[in-house]
């Protein structure tokens, strides 16, 4: 499935050519054109078959994870490392990681218990605390086999929890390998429009990617899709989860980055209603989106986000559900196969 | 001018959500201007073209107010929010809120004392006088606005959203009393101030101005134990000359400061410690813009209750009027 396998890819941001090889490889048969640009976007077109001149949509998702990059090799062939993107220092230690070009697998330093304090248990150990072990035993060997600036990502292999029911899956980068498998999904339909799929780059790092693709596609429309937020865990008080697993596709009304365009957003509850495709809405305020960056390209673009709710997003395991996975495909592609009329 | 203020102020006009105040401007313009239309982003530009050999100019006033999104529906009816722009939970408390199809709210505090000492917005919550879930359900993502009535003191006005509704008023009003200038004059009331300058900046692009002017709403320190900045109500608008995120075109500023003196305009220097406006936008548009800022001095801005001087607001019409009638060279 390719889903899994971009799940399992090493990407950390500025790292991603193992996604784009996946994707492109994927969609080269499918699609009129593939190229990557000079950040590492992935830009896939498919010409529209309706009559010129044709509206240009973008549908973008974002091939990099939050990750790690070495910044120094201790004496004793531990590996000093920093974060890429908001990886939470909370869920470091005791992790098992993949490093550098030749993907060796290592480990991030944890004292064992029985070494620690109480009071050093309570504390939560800073990036700059903690270490990968690769297992070399000094700095000239670790020196054979990483350098400064090589990345690390979470080692974490893409299961099924469950065949049946919300067809439940678990894997790493979700945020955003989900956004990047629907987007190839959409690949396989024909629309009128000119689609321009972009598989963006560094977006952990700051919507990097997203806004030099948005600024050379120059698109009239613009879906950004995610794997977001999904905190819908037992809560005390009767409060809102982001998104809740298995209610379907999330529409972004309002978040850190942008305020998505009414119009798309009432286009996308038009379509899956008439489709009868669950959907919810993601909880206004939180988070932001590649659709920050494309939103205020030039002198703008209508712009909305999609998301596939993933539980425990830029920790090393999402939990996600496949019946979501789906209902994203259907509710976009019906979008786009709306396009250009349903617009305005 | 009272009238208009009132008549600007009052209606509702988050940011993402300003279709209606946009509405209430283009009616007041339309007729003044040679061309009119609304962008992407729903920046409304309003063009007065100019006699000619002139400069392009974008002048700036966002129609957008500070508010809250409706992100929670509980089950007995009662709404929570997240702040749309720089809300204050301090100014809330047994305050209204109106959304755009006129339903009322009240902000009311869970416990008291505990909202005494910290108040957070997370701890707010809106009454619309629902009783259940499935009444008030299709709140879920609707923005609201303050809701506070025009009042008029006399030399001093208050209302809710006078940042930046009162930019909106003295750009009507340079538009209406403007009878001649050389230069192509974009009126942009601009989207999205408050969270982030977004409306503005795609507005800019857009535009692609020689030179970009923004009106909006400065800190009047004039009130007791305020931060130590020069400006006050009633000395007349501020010729801006730095805030958070710019240092204003220092030929611009000059030409303001001397407009003002050669028109016998009272006017005042900002130097505004933090905070931003349009004009930091239009500066960084595509190869750069010469930008500057004139300010109406403001009391207890981003509360519902923002206190001008009317004197300060027709100086700051006078002092336009004057800068567009003649050529420019900066």
């Amino acid at each position: 499935m390719l889903l899994e396998n971009l799940s399992n890819a090493f990407g950390p941001s500025g790292s991603e050519d193992e996604v784009r090889r996946l994707l492109a490889r994927a969609l080269r048969d499918k699609v009129d054109d593939l190229q990557t640009d000079a950040l590492g976007n992935l830009i896939a077109f498919k010409k529209g078959t309706g009559p010129e001149p044709r509206m240009k949509v973008m549908v973008d998702a974002h091939t990099d994870e939050v990750g790690l990059m070495i910044t120094r090799i201790d004496k004793d062939g531990l590996l000093g490392f920093r974060a890429i993107g908001g990886v939470d220092a909370r869920l470091l230690m005791a992790r098992g990681v993949i490093v550098g070009e030749k993907r060796l697998p290592g480990v991030i330093t944890a004292p064992p218990i029985h070494l620690t304090k109480p009071e050093q248990r309570q504390q939560i150990a800073k990036i700059d605390q903690l270490a990968i072990d690769i297992g070399a035993s000094s700095a000239d060997e670790a020196k054979g086999l990483v350098k400064m600036g090589d990345y690390a990502a979470f080692d974490t292999r893409f299961e099924v929890l469950n065949e049946e029911g919300l067809r439940t899956v678990k894997g790493k980068a979700f945020d955003d390998r989900m956004g990047c498998a629907v987007a190839a999904a959409l690949a396989d339909g024909k629309y009128a429009v000119d689609l321009y799929l972009s598989f963006s780059a560094q977006e952990e790092t700051g919507l990097r990617g997203a806004r030099v693709a948005a600024y050379r596609i120059e698109p009239d429309l613009a879906f950004a899709l995610e794997g977001t937020i999904c905190d819908d865990m037992p809560k005390d008080k009767d409060v809102s989860p982001t998104t809740e697993l298995g209610k379907g596709p999330a529409i972004s009304i309002m978040d850190r980055s942008f305020v998505a365009d009414q119009r798309l957003v009432r286009l996308l509850v038009n379509q899956a209603e008439a489709n009868g495709i669950p959907y919810q809405f993601k909880q206004p305020g939180t988070g932001g989106t590649d659709a920050g960056a494309i939103h205020l390209s030039k002198a703008g673009v209508p712009s909305v986000a999609v998301s596939v709710p993933s539980r425990y997003i830029h920790s090393p395991v999402s939990v996600a559900s496949l019946n979501d996975f789906d209902n994203t495909v259907a509710l976009m592609k019906a979008a786009l196969l709306a396009l250009p009329g349903a617009w305005n | 001018m009272k009238e208009l203020i009132k008549k600007l102020t009052e209606p509702y006009g988050p940011s993402g959500r300003e279709e209606q105040i946009r509405a209430i401007i283009r009616a007041e313009v339309e007729s003044f201007a040679d061309e009119i239309r609304v962008d992407t982003m729903g920046n409304l530009i309003a063009l007065k073209k100019g006699t000619g050999q002139g400069k392009k100019m974008m002048l700036a006033a966002h129609m957008d107010e500070i508010g809250l999104i409706i992100s929670h529906v509980d089950e007995n009816g009662f709404l929570r929010a997240q702040g749309i722009g720089g809300v204050d939970p301090m100014t809330m408390s047994g305050g209204r809120v109106q959304f755009a199809d006129g339903t009322v709210g009240v902000l009311a505090p869970e416990k008291r004392p505990e909202f005494r000492k910290e108040p957070d917005l997370a701890k707010l919550y809106i009454d619309v006088g629902a009783t259940s879930r499935e009444e008030a359900a299709a709140r879920l993502g609707q923005a609201v606005g303050f809701l506070r009535p025009f009042t008029d003191m006399g030399q001093r006005v208050v209302a809710k959203a006078m940042d930046d509704r009162i930019g909106c008023v003295v750009l009507v009003e340079t538009m209406r009393r403007l009878k001649i200038s050389p230069h192509d004059l974009y009126f942009v009331f601009t989207v999205q101030e408050e969270v982030g300058l977004r409306g503005a900046q795609t507005g800019a692009f857009g535009v692609e101005p020689d030179i970009g002017i923004a009106v909006d709403v400065t800190i009047a320190a004039d009130t007791p134990e305020a931060p130590k900045m020069a400006m006050k109500l009633g000395q007349g608008p501020c010729v801006k000359v730095k805030d958070g995120r710019m240092l204003a075109h220092p030929g611009l500023k000059d030409l303001l400061i001397n407009t003002a003196e050669a028109n016998e305009i009272p006017y005042q220097l900002e130097v505004l410690a933090w905070g931003s406006t349009d004009a930091a936008a239009m500066q960084l548009s595509r190869g750069g813009v010469p930008a500057g800022c004139v300010s109406i001095p403001c009391r207890y801005i981003h509360s519902p209750s923002e206190m001008v001087d009317i004197g300060d607001v027709e100086n700051a019409v006078k002092l336009l009027l004057a800068l567009l009638a003649n050529p420019i060279e900066i």
